[in-house]
Parts: structure tokens; C-alpha cells; sequence
């Protein structure tokens, strides 16, 4: 796979225009995977254009980089996979869109997710899954895995994705690439399409974790129409700090996780000991409430953030309507997938009178502690590992019947993101099969740059 | 019955939700002018606004600034933390499916306002609590279909809620009139109430007099006058107190008020009632203040009414003269602050007397003359010179009064006593001149008559001899003068 500065390289050697045109005819020939909704082939060429001609200039000058389709950006509408948005063209871009193209990067597409990123293997695109680019038999991961995708297929050097509760991390780990949840507040949200407001992050896939230090530190940082956004903090570390204490986590490490998912999380705690840290078996007893207190809470916030997906300003309108109440029930009802429409009803079913106190309210006071537990933890360790998911990519179609089955997939992901923390998904070697195993890295918020080093300074003993 | 014997048998409860725009620049969450008024549908509207996804709400500090002056006007402390939550529900005029509110920790606190009543009497008003929120957009409706305006959509609002410690018609009025006062003296809102800046939302419920339990309450909503505040509930009373003399239930609604018709009219019962799923906004971290903070934006709080109240008081002006002043001040105070006028005298009482009864009597009537344009000369500098002037014995009151007529509309103002004294309005105050023309009077054959009742003791008399010394000198004389020159010579 080639690193942005290996694009860097092409281009001073041949032009921008060029390796734009490779990008563009790459993602064509890899059309059988699904990984790309869109191609914004002509603003792409148009700022390639400029960037050889000198107007636009920066330290991703001329680099292609492909987007969630649920970030707002021009060239091509923004569908977050869905009917409802199918037709949507962004007046706007996310801004984390916007500070890569002031960086000099160029966006070519646009890549598919699970419909306003509900999922966990982009099987719940309006527009069909994307298949996983190690087995096309297999799960491309979710609910970013298009960009998870055209990452491993050497595509891209770099995608965006967000991630609510493993949608960065799950993929990144199936595909066999990096892929970096920030600090809750790290990147703006602003021009991406909500799903939970409260674990909603902007993240970004690489081949390596060098690469991700230099993506995120472009898009992190303070932004004035996101009011959770932190004041730039990330900060790329050239060496990790030694002698690390590093806590592998016992919940994540049971029986009923893939034996061959251990095997590869255990042989990284090695290799972490070789390069000097410690490594040992540490416990924490609110992980095995974390996916209830995620599918109370996330849920709850998406009934809300697609109320606004309503037929009548813009995105999908059903014809066959009467009244007010229909063009909202039908709308809705033709516009979202079963998933959304799931997550929609559990939400308003833990929001309604009478549950909320039962059910939303003990959920917060629940990742109250949750937090606080993960703040003793740092207090001893500096970096907690484990699994990503408790299974390499599952085969299309396996999970599909099973909504739970498929929530509980996410056991690993979702505590970081209730608690804000940084996590990451490295590459820790494939199964017998031959399909990629991330394993994950947490840290204390705001660690990010830690993480990463740390990561990086494994990757050459692969 | 007779309405007396129905208020003597029936008790009346009200509370009142008002809602007041905040006279901010921008939106509660964007950078979209917050004057929609004349502008053109849907011209006033950011993406946000729009609830375009991807948007994320930017809290307008000013708001909260707003809302803090606001919790000084109601006497309520403000929360050194609050919160936004959304409430949610489905209509064309709400974009992002939610209102932002604060429903678990408003802004400001438990409060009272005292608001005077005509007999001169106060009423009491506890505030239960206040709480920031963004106003929903305006829908039309045609023959088959409506249209959808969001400029209004996204103002801040506060939304005062009071405790139902109102418990009649007038004293409801009162609490309206008082409400819109303390928050245009603040500067909360422009007070424009022709435009929606303050709708009064009344909650009544009647039972009879003594009885322990509250009676169902009915609220009617959207009244934005405080005529319309007091005639609702009377209607309102009156409507309940007839079902229940009937031996019928009244039924918990929300009802309309038909101004042209004065009565109100069902719109829909709590059977009805919406589920809002409320919860928290995490788009927006909590808003936190410290003491110090409120403290100093709360210090630029000018004087509210009940401190004008009590200085008009004792400067000396009764109850009446104080609020005609009050409510003048809230009409013009956009072009012009008449109390501080008044109160840039205010270490002098008695020229801050003249000042304010000048307004109350002279300056205040001219100005609801339509025919006047205020204009932008310094009043306070026109007045104080002809409070100087009179109180020099130069200027009959008469005369002042003319002189400020004739001056108040110009563009420019003169030198005003050389101005009187051109127009012939100076009086004389020279005893020489004066003495001539008391003489002539006395020596008048008209004038015996009077003169032999004073010299009776009819003391009184002497003003027509006064009377007749002013008519001779056209006015110019000083009449303590004249008065003072007839006892010596009597």
C-alpha cells in the first residue's frame, strides 16, 4: 500500500493531474467491491489541475483522498447510503473536509457506509455492501467500510470515516489497515451528518500510523460552529515514551472471542514487551454493561438527530401522500432502512415519558461510572490493549438476521466511545484464512498522539 | 347570578407563560439576523436555521447575556450552570424535528415581580422559573396546501413562567404590564408587541371559594396585548364558572383567543397531548457561569421601574404622574430616554420635579400628538434651560410651556431666553416698570371694588387685581412681583 508521502513522490516526479487520473482509474477497476458511492472526478481534476499549476499548495498538495459519504462535500451529493439523502448536494463542507483541502488534498469520492452509519458491516447501505477487500465473500466491517476499503485497496492513501461506536476502528481491523477514533472533540463534526451527538467522531483511515499523525494533526483543533470541538491538542510524537505500563483488558480476552483473534492481540502484547514496556491482565467490571448503556443512549440521540429527515424542506418525499401525518409516516417510513427505523423506535421508546428515567437516565448515570472507571485505570496504565472485535470479518449475510447478534459484535469499540477516549486499530496480523486482525489501543483522553506513536513504533517489527 | 355574586362564590387561580424575544442581533444558534420583520419569506435563515444536515447549533452569547439581565429584572438568581435540552416533535415549521430549550436546568431561578394595580395597591407574582429558548418558523395555509416561512425560526426567546398566584382579571393585566415594563427597561426585548416581541400564554382554573383542590385548568395561548391578557380571562372566568354552575366538567385544553370576537375557542385537549421525548442537547455544553460574571453583566442593568418608582416618589410625584412617565418611557424610549432626563436632575427635587411633571403634562402629550416628530435636539438642555428660566421669575409657566411647544419639532435649538424675550415671553421683573403698572390698575375705577374687599379682609380678591396687572402688561409681568407691589401699596 503506498503512503502519502509515497503520493508526495508521484507527484514530484510526474504531476498531480496524473496520480489524481491513477486514483481515479483505480477506484473504477475496483468497482466490484462496492467500496465507493460516488466519484467527484471533475472538482477533482480541477484542483489537480491547480495544484500543478502552483495555486494550491500545502503539505497534502495534490494527495487523493477519498470521504464518508456522510461528509457534506462538493463534486457529488452526500447520501450518508440512504434514499432519504439520495439526491442531497451539499451547499456546504464539513470542515474537516475543508482544512484537508486547505492542506492541498484533493477528495475523488465518496465511499459507501451502512445508511447514516447504522451498522456494522455497510450491509445496511440503501445502495448495497461493500465487500471486504481480503475476501469479497466477507463483510467489509461498518459502518465506515467503504473507506476502510479503498484504504486496503491501495485506492487512497488516506479516508475519512467517523466513528459513533467502532464504525472507524471495526473496519479498519477487517481490512487490515489503520484506522484512528480521536479524543471525542478532537476533529469538527460540523458538515457531517449526525448520528449520536455524544460519541459522534471524526476519524481517518491509513496505511500507517505516521500517516494518521499527519491526516488528524490537519483536521484537529478548535472549530467555531462546533462547540464540543477541544483546543488543538494533537501533537505527532517522534518516539513513544519507554518502559510504557500497558494493561490488556481480561473482558475482552474470554473464550467466546475468536481464538485466532487472541492469538494475534497476545503476539502484539509480546512484541510491546520486547520493546521494553509491560504488559499485564487488568479488569474492568462496567465493560459488561457498556453495549446496554450504548444501545439506550445512541439510539436515543439518533431518534433526535434524524427527526429533521421529515419530506418537507429537502431529501426524499413519498408522492403517495394525503395528509401531513403521511408525508411524514410514508417519507420516512420509504426514505430510512430497517435499521435506521430500529434504532429510530428504540430511541423514542427509551425517550418517551415514563421510560426515560428508566432506562435513559440510568443508561448516563451508568457511563457516569463507566468513566470514572477508565480514569483509574490511566491512573496506573498508560495505554490499555485488546481485541477490536471479537471476530475477524464475518461472512455477507451472516449477521443480518440477527440485529443483537450483530450489536453485540460491538462489545469491544463502544466503551471508548462512551467515554470519550482515544482508541486506534492497527494491523496485528491475519488468521490461517488470511484475514486481517486489528488490535486496539485506548488511552486517556486527549492521548491520541501517545497512542499513535506507540503504535508506529511497532510497525517496523511486524 | 350577577358577575359580583360570582366572584364572591368563585375563586379564580391563573399563572402565566410569557414568551420574550430577545432584542439580540443574531439567532439563538446562528449568524442569521434575528430582525425579520418586512423581510421576505425565508431570507433570514442560515443552515443551520434550515436544520440542513451536518449542522451543529453555536449558542449566541448575547442571549445568555440577555437572560442574565432578564434574572436581575425578575429577581431571580441566575444558575451558574444551565443546560439545553430538545423537545421534540413533528410540524412543518419546526426544521430539526426538536425545539432547543431548557427543560431540566434553566437559567434563571425561582423569582418574584411586584406589579402595581390601578388602586395603587401591588400584587405579588412569583416566578417559578425562566428558561432560554429557540422560537419555531410560521406556517400559511392556502386552499390545499401552506407554506412554510423559517425567518422566525431559531430567535431566543425566554420564556418566564409565573407560579398561579394571580387571581383576577386586572391583576392579570397588571402582571403583563409590569412584565413587559421590567424587560424593555432591561433591554431584554424591543418590547414590539404588535410583532409577537411578548405573547402571554394564561392558564385558569376556577373553583369555589375556600375549596382546597385547584379546578381544571384551561389555558389560552398567543395573546399579545395586555388588554387581551385581561379580557381572556375574564371570558375564560366567566366560561368556566357557567359549565360548572351547569353541573359540567370542564376539560383541560389549550384554546385560542378571537380578538375580534372577545371570546376564546377550543383548539385541542390533553388527550392530545404530545409526547416531546425530551433529553439533553449534546451539541451544546452546559452553560457555565460564574458569580462574578453575572454579577458584571448584571451591573449594566440601568435602573428598573420599581427603583424609578421609588425615586419618582419622593422627588413627588404621585402614583399616576409615575406612570404615565413609565409607560411614556417605554414608548419613546427608542428615539428618547425621557427619565433621564429627569433623572440627570435628580440631586436637585425640585427641579427634577419640574422636569418630570413637565414631561408628564407638557412633553408626553405632545409626543402622542401625531402630528410631532421628535427631533434630535437635546431635550434635556431645552427643558433644564426653561426650568432655569422660570425659576428665575423670567419665564411664566405659560410661557415656558409655549416656548416649548414652538422648539420641541425644530432641527436646531436657539438660545432660548433670547429667543423668549424676541418672542416677547420674558416677563418683567423690573419693580420700577411694574410699580407703574400696579399703580395704574389701583387707580382703575374698575379695580375700587376689589380694593375696598381687600382692605376688608377678603384677601383672596387680589388675584384679580393680579389678573388685571398681567392682562396690562401682556403677560410679561412677574405675578409674585405684581402681588408683592399691591400689599405694600394697600
Amino acid at each position: 500500500m503506498s503512503t502519502i508521502s509515497d503520493l508526495k513522490q508521484s507527484i514530484s516526479s510526474s504531476t498531480a493531474v496524473q496520480v489524481v487520473k491513477d486514483a481515479i482509474a483505480k477506484a473504477d477497476s475496483v468497482a466490484e467491491y462496492n467500496a465507493l458511492l460516488s466519484l467527484t472526478a471533475e472538482r477533482a481534476l480541477d484542483r489537480a489541475a491547480k495544484v500543478d499549476a502552483g495555486d494550491i499548495t500545502g503539505p497534502l498538495a495534490g494527495v487523493p483522498f477519498i470521504v464518508k459519504d456522510n461528509f457534506l462535500a462538493f463534486g457529488a451529493p452526500t447520501t450518508a447510503a440512504s434514499k432519504m439523502l439520495e439526491s442531497f448536494n451539499a451547499p456546504l463542507q464539513a470542515t474537516a473536509v475543508e482544512r484537508l483541502e486547505a492542506a492541498g488534498a484533493i477528495c475523488i469520492g465518496k465511499a459507501n457506509l451502512d445508511a447514516f452509519a447504522h451498522g456494522g458491516s455497510t450491509e445496511n447501505s440503501a445502495f448495497g455492501p461493500t465487500k471486504n477487500a481480503a475476501d469479497q465473500t466477507r463483510v467489509a466491517g461498518g459502518s465506515s467500510g467503504g473507506s476502510a476499503v479503498v484504504t486496503a485497496l491501495d485506492v487512497v492513501p488516506f479516508a475519512l470515516g467517523t466513528d459513533t461506536g467502532g464504525s472507524i476502528r471495526q473496519p479498519a481491523s477487517f481490512n487490515g489497515v489503520v484506522g484512528v477514533k480521536p479524543t471525542y472533540g478532537t476533529v469538527s463534526r460540523y458538515g457531517v451528518v449526525a448520528m449520536a451527538s455524544s460519541t459522534d467522531t471524526i476519524g481517518v483511515f491509513t496505511t500507517d500510523a505516521a500517516d494518521a499523525e499527519l491526516v488528524m494533526s490537519v483536521m484537529s483543533g478548535k472549530d467555531e460552529r462546533d462547540m464540543t470541538t477541544l483546543d488543538d491538542f494533537f501533537t505527532p510524537q517522534l518516539q513513544p515514551t519507554s518502559g510504557q505500563k500497558i494493561g490488556l483488558i481480561k473482558e475482552f480476552m474470554t473464550d467466546d472471542v475468536d481464538a485466532e483473534v487472541r492469538q494475534s492481540v497476545n503476539q502484539y502484547a509480546d512484541r510491546l514487551r520486547t520493546a521494553g514496556h509491560t504488559v499485564e491482565e487488568v479488569s474492568l467490571s462496567m465493560l459488561q454493561y457498556a453495549i446496554a448503556m450504548y444501545y439506550i443512549i445512541v439510539p436515543a440521540e439518533i431518534s433526535s438527530n434524524l427527526a429533521r429527515y421529515d419530506g418537507i424542506r429537502y431529501g426524499y418525499r413519498s408522492s403517495d401522500v394525503q395528509t401531513l401525518a403521511e408525508l411524514y409516516g410514508k417519507s420516512r417510513d420509504e426514505g430510512f432502512v430497517a435499521e435506521n427505523k430500529r434504532r429510530i423506535m428504540i430511541g423514542s421508546y427509551v425517550l418517551s415519558s415514563g421510560f426515560f428515567d428508566a432506562y435513559y437516565q440510568q443508561a448516563q448515570k451508568a457511563r457516569t461510572l463507566l468513566i470514572d472507571e477508565f480514569n483509574k485505570m490511566f491512573e496506573q496504565y498508560d495505554v490499555l490493549i485488546g481485541p477490536v472485535s471479537p471476530t475477524p470479518a464475518f461472512k455477507l449475510g451472516e449477521n443480518t438476521s440477527d440485529p443483537v447478534k450483530m450489536y453485540l459484535a460491538d462489545v469491544m469499540t463502544v466503551s471508548p466511545s462512551l467515554a470519550g477516549l482515544p482508541a486506534i486499530s492497527v494491523p496485528a496480523g491475519k488468521t490461517a484464512a488470511g484475514l486481517p486482525v486489528g488490535v486496539q489501543l485506548i488511552g486517556a483522553r486527549k492521548s491520541d498522539g501517545q497512542l499513535l506513536a506507540l503504535a508506529k513504533s511497532l510497525e517496523g517489527a511486524n | 347570578m350577577t358577575s359580583t355574586e360570582l366572584l364572591e362564590k368563585y375563586d379564580m387561580t391563573i399563572g402565566i407563560e410569557c414568551h420574550v424575544q430577545l432584542a439580540t442581533d443574531t439567532k439563538l444558534f446562528s449568524g442569521a439576523d434575528n430582525d425579520a420583520r418586512g423581510k421576505s419569506p425565508n431570507s433570514v435563515v442560515s443552515p443551520i436555521d434550515f436544520g440542513l444536515p451536518g449542522m451543529l447549533p453555536v449558542l449566541n452569547r448575547a442571549a445568555v447575556d440577555l437572560a442574565i439581565k432578564a434574572g436581575k429584572a425578575l429577581n431571580a438568581p441566575i444558575a451558574n450552570v444551565s443546560r439545553f435540552d430538545r423537545k421534540h416533535y413533528f410540524y412543518p415549521d419546526l426544521p430539526k424535528g426538536y425545539q432547543t430549550t431548557q427543560m431540566y436546568d434553566p437559567i434563571i431561578q425561582a423569582g418574584y415581580i411586584d406589579a402595581p394595580l390601578d388602586d395603587g395597591s401591588t400584587v405579588r407574582v412569583r416566578i417559578h422559573h425562566a428558561h432560554m429558548e429557540e422560537d419555531a418558523g410560521k406556517l400559511s395555509h392556502y386552499g390545499n396546501y401552506s407554506l412554510v416561512d423559517l425567518n422566525r425560526a431559531g430567535t431566543p426567546l425566554i420564556e418566564i413562567v409565573s407560579e398561579p398566584d394571580i387571581h383576577s382579571a386586572a391583576a392579570a393585566k397588571a402582571y403583563a404590564t409590569e412584565l413587559y415594563r421590567l424587560m424593555t427597561f432591561a433591554g431584554v426585548t424591543h418590547g414590539d408587541l404588535y410583532n409577537g416581541n411578548m405573547r402571554f400564554d394564561v392558564n385558569l382554573s376556577v373553583a369555589l371559594k375556600g375549596a382546597i383542590e385547584l379546578g381544571k385548568r384551561a389555558e389560552v395561548k398567543n395573546l399579545n396585548s395586555f388588554r387581551s391578557v385581561e379580557k381572556a380571562a375574564e371570558y375564560e372566568f366567566h366560561r368556566q364558572v357557567a359549565l360548572l354552575e351547569r353541573g359540567e366538567a370542564i376539560v383541560q385544553e389549550t384554546r385560542g383567543w378571537d380578538d375580534a370576537k372577545q371570546i376564546t375557542n377550543s383548539q385541542r385537549s390533553k388527550e392530545d397531548a404530545q409526547d416531546y421525548r425530551y433529553m439533553p442537547d449534546a451539541d451544546i455544553p452546559p452553560i457555565v457561569l460564574t458569580d462574578q460574571e453575572i454579577a458584571d453583566i448584571q451591573a449594566t442593568v440601568p435602573r428598573l421601574p420599581g427603583e424609578w418608582r421609588v425615586l419618582l416618589k419622593t422627588i413627588g410625584l404621585d402614583s399616576l404622574q409615575t406612570e404615565t412617565l413609565l409607560d411614556a418611557e417605554n414608548e419613546y424610549r427608542t428615539t428618547l430616554s425621557l427619565l433621564d432626563i429627569v433623572e440627570a436632575s435628580s440631586d436637585n427635587t425640585e427641579k427634577a420635579k419640574f422636569i418630570a411633571l413637565w414631561h408628564v403634562n407638557t412633553f408626553v402629550p405632545l409626543l402622542r400628538d401625531e402630528s410631532f416628530i421628535a427631533t434630535s435636539i437635546d431635550y434635556t438642555d431645552l427643558i433644564t434651560q426653561l426650568y432655569d428660566l422660570t425659576k428665575a421669575s423670567k419665564l411664566s409657566s405659560n410661557s415656558a410651556k409655549a416656548v416649548f411647544i414652538e422648539l420641541a419639532g425644530s432641527s436646531e435649538l436657539p438660545d432660548i431666553e433670547s429667543y423668549a424675550t424676541e418672542k416677547g415671553y420674558i416677563q418683567e421683573s423690573d419693580e420700577g416698570a411694574i410699580a407703574a403698572v400696579v399703580d395704574e390698575v389701583l387707580a382703575d375705577p374698575a379695580s375700587a371694588k376689589a380694593v375696598a374687599d381687600i382692605k376688608a379682609g377678603n384677601d383672596k380678591v387680589i388675584g384679580f387685581l393680579v389678573g388685571q396687572i398681567m392682562k396690562k402688561s401682556q403677560g410679561k409681568a412677574n405675578p409674585a412681583l405684581a402681588q408683592k407691589l399691591i400689599r405694600e401699596r394697600l
